[in-house]
């Protein structure tokens, strides 16, 4: 028997949820920051914008076409982020994308909260990019590119997540 | 040898004995997930059956040395088998000659090879190569480059709502610029079945040769490249029980002699000084370098166990699983089957209303049947039905009828976890 990911794990009712009725969708008015995020693999297209104010999150929305995945992680990224600094926002992104690679041990302090229901992606190679998706195009908002990617040069597998 | 005429002469009246053959394959005893794997993604690679893997064993523990160099019996033996897997796959298309059939590492480098050995040389500005929307990536991109080297043009015969080829569309692309052709035997994403024999004609017609890509063909149909009068046909081992790496070329004698190299390098030239080379006759002109004799040596022994089993067998087998797939499939509310073309070959796409594929392929994962999602390299295919990306499940003569009900029965899960 080969030990694979138990992907009973990652298709949890918070994940189905958040994929059947996103929050957050539509883009918000008068939006500071905006960027398009695409997996040309799999055809993932997500459009994010959001408002920053005093440096704190105050508005932030999303749409587009994708997967279960990338979806529910988009939904519950931007929950996640309302309010917060652009500082604690980076953290969470820099944490989860650990998290997402396998890179973070869970029984350590973090901040990632109810986003460790995407632990499960790091036993399937091919679906990290969906879950880290939104967070990487959320890093290329705040750092004013217009379009990343999941491929090439902006890849977030290779690249640091937002040094575009 | 012997067991290419055995299955010539039988007409293979018996069907297919799965479960026989099916201990031919180690790989299916596989458990994935704690459940029995159900392998479906044949059109990406299929499995390897014992006969074969021992060929592999076989050469590697007794016959290995580098070929056309030495004279010690190593050497000899290597050369000897080496050319037998090319007779073996010249028997397997029935082309003419043993030298029109070339060693490649697989259908993209065969492919490659005319571009760049035929095309580079014959193609100029204002000429046009006719394709198909069927095209895989890799009979799209080579004609590119080529495109855009030499300033001519790529033309691209349509296809109907059901993904099969509007041959009077074709026809009408051609003209006094048409220089090349170029098209699918089968197509990867949909298993369309081309009309190939009245395409190559009306090429032939206008004095055009052709090239096939019969990567999806050559594992499930009878190929004949000498009843098909085609130009050129390339396809790959790994796709027919062979090993990765190695695939053949057939080309015309005539054009194969015409063609500019490919590659340079030993053991195709005759004669080398720092002033002129002369080129080796083919097919060595076109196998530079050592080439994956282990590989192609297996390759052999796969086209011996493909005859042995019978290739009207094999059709037959997966012409039943493809029947009785599309029927299961189609009761399903909410799935779509993408390609309905009247002659299809092995392939079921298929896209889950509010479902992204790759979320159906975890998901199925989680259940050991493993098939592929994605754009299936044929981004135009995708353009062409206004789809993202589908699920496709594909066929192998080893499949059973119950492992298409496992199919069915991890779809309605899908629906089921996704309450659509």
């Amino acid at each position: 028997m080969i030990a694979m990911a138990d992907t009973k794990h990652l298709y949890q009712e918070v994940i189905l949820d958040h994929n059947r009725k996103p929050r957050n969708w539509g883009l918000p008015q008068e939006a500071t920051h905006r960027a398009e995020g695409v997996n040309p693999l799999c055809g993932d297209d997500i459009h994010l914008a959001l408002r920053l104010a005093d440096d704190t999150v105050e508005a932030i929305g999303f749409e587009g076409e994708s997967c279960a995945i990338c979806k529910a992680s988009a939904s519950m990224m931007t929950a996640a982020v309302k309010g917060k600094s652009r500082a604690d926002a980076e953290q969470l992104a820099h944490e989860f994308r650990n998290m997402a690679t396998g890179q973070l041990d869970l029984t350590q302090p973090h901040h990632l909260g109810r986003l460790t229901v995407f632990a499960g992606v790091r036993d399937l190679p091919t679906r990290v990019k969906c879950a880290i998706l939104p967070w990487h195009t959320l890093q290329a908002a705040f750092n004013a590119v217009a379009t990343t990617s999941t491929e090439a040069e902006a890849d977030p597998m290779h690249a640091p997540i937002g040094g575009a | 040898m012997t067991a290419i005429h055995t299955a010539v002469i039988k007409p293979s009246p018996i069907a297919l004995d799965v479960e026989r053959i099916r201990r031919d394959f180690p790989i299916l005893k596989l458990k994935v997930n704690g459940k029995p794997l159900v392998f479906l993604d044949n059109a990406a690679s299929s499995q390897m059956p014992q006969p074969v893997i021992d060929r592999w064993v076989r050469y590697q523990t007794s016959q290995h040395a580098n070929i056309h160099r030495a004279v010690h019996y190593l050497s000899e033996t290597a050369t000897a088998e080496y050319e037998a897997a090319r007779r073996k796959a010249q028997a397997f298309i029935n082309a003419r000659e043993e030298r029109e059939v070339i060693f490649t590492s697989g259908t993209t480098e065969g492919i490659n090879l005319v571009m760049h050995g035929y095309g580079r040389k014959f193609i100029g500005v204002g000429d046009e190569i006719i394709l198909t929307t069927l095209e895989h990536h890799s009979n799209i991109v080579p004609w590119q480059m080529l495109a855009e080297e030499k300033g001519a043009r790529l033309r691209v015969a349509p296809v109907n709502d059901r993904g099969e080829l509007l041959l009077d569309e074709y026809r009408k692309l051609f003209s006094g610029r048409t220089k090349f052709v170029g098209f699918t035997h089968v197509s990867n994403a949909l298993g369309t079945i081309n009309p190939v024999r009245e395409m190559i004609a009306i090429a032939h017609e206008h004095g055009v040769p052709v090239l096939i890509d019969g990567a999806q063909a050559a594992p499930h149909l009878k190929v004949d490249v000498h009843e098909l009068d085609c130009d050129f046909y390339a396809f790959s081992g790994h796709k027919l029980c062979g090993p990765t790496g190695i695939g053949v070329l057939y080309g015309k004698a005539r054009l194969l002699e015409q063609m500019q190299p490919f590659k340079g390098g030993g053991d195709m030239i005759l004669s080398v000084t720092f002033e002129k080379t002369t080129y080796n006759v083919i097919p060595q002109k076109f196998e530079a370098g050592t080439p994956p004799i282990a590989a192609a040596i297996t390759l052999g022994a796969a086209f011996d166990y493909l005859a042995e089993t019978g290739m009207d067998r094999i059709a037959a087998q997966e012409t039943e699983l493809l029947d009785y797939a599309t029927a299961e499939v189609n009761r399903l509310p909410g799935v779509r089957i993408i390609g309905t073309a009247e002659k299809k070959a092995a392939v079921l796409s298929f896209v889950v209303d509010g479902v992204h594929p790759h979320d159906v392929g975890t998901l199925l994962n989680e259940e050991g049947v493993a098939i592929r999602t994605g754009h299936h390299c044929a981004q135009p295919v995708m353009q062409r039905f206004k789809v993202p990306a589908t699920s496709r499940a594909s066929f192998a003569f080893y499949n059973t009828l119950a492992e298409v009900d496992a199919l069915v029965a991890a779809i309605r899960k899908v629906r089921r976890v996704f309450g659509s």
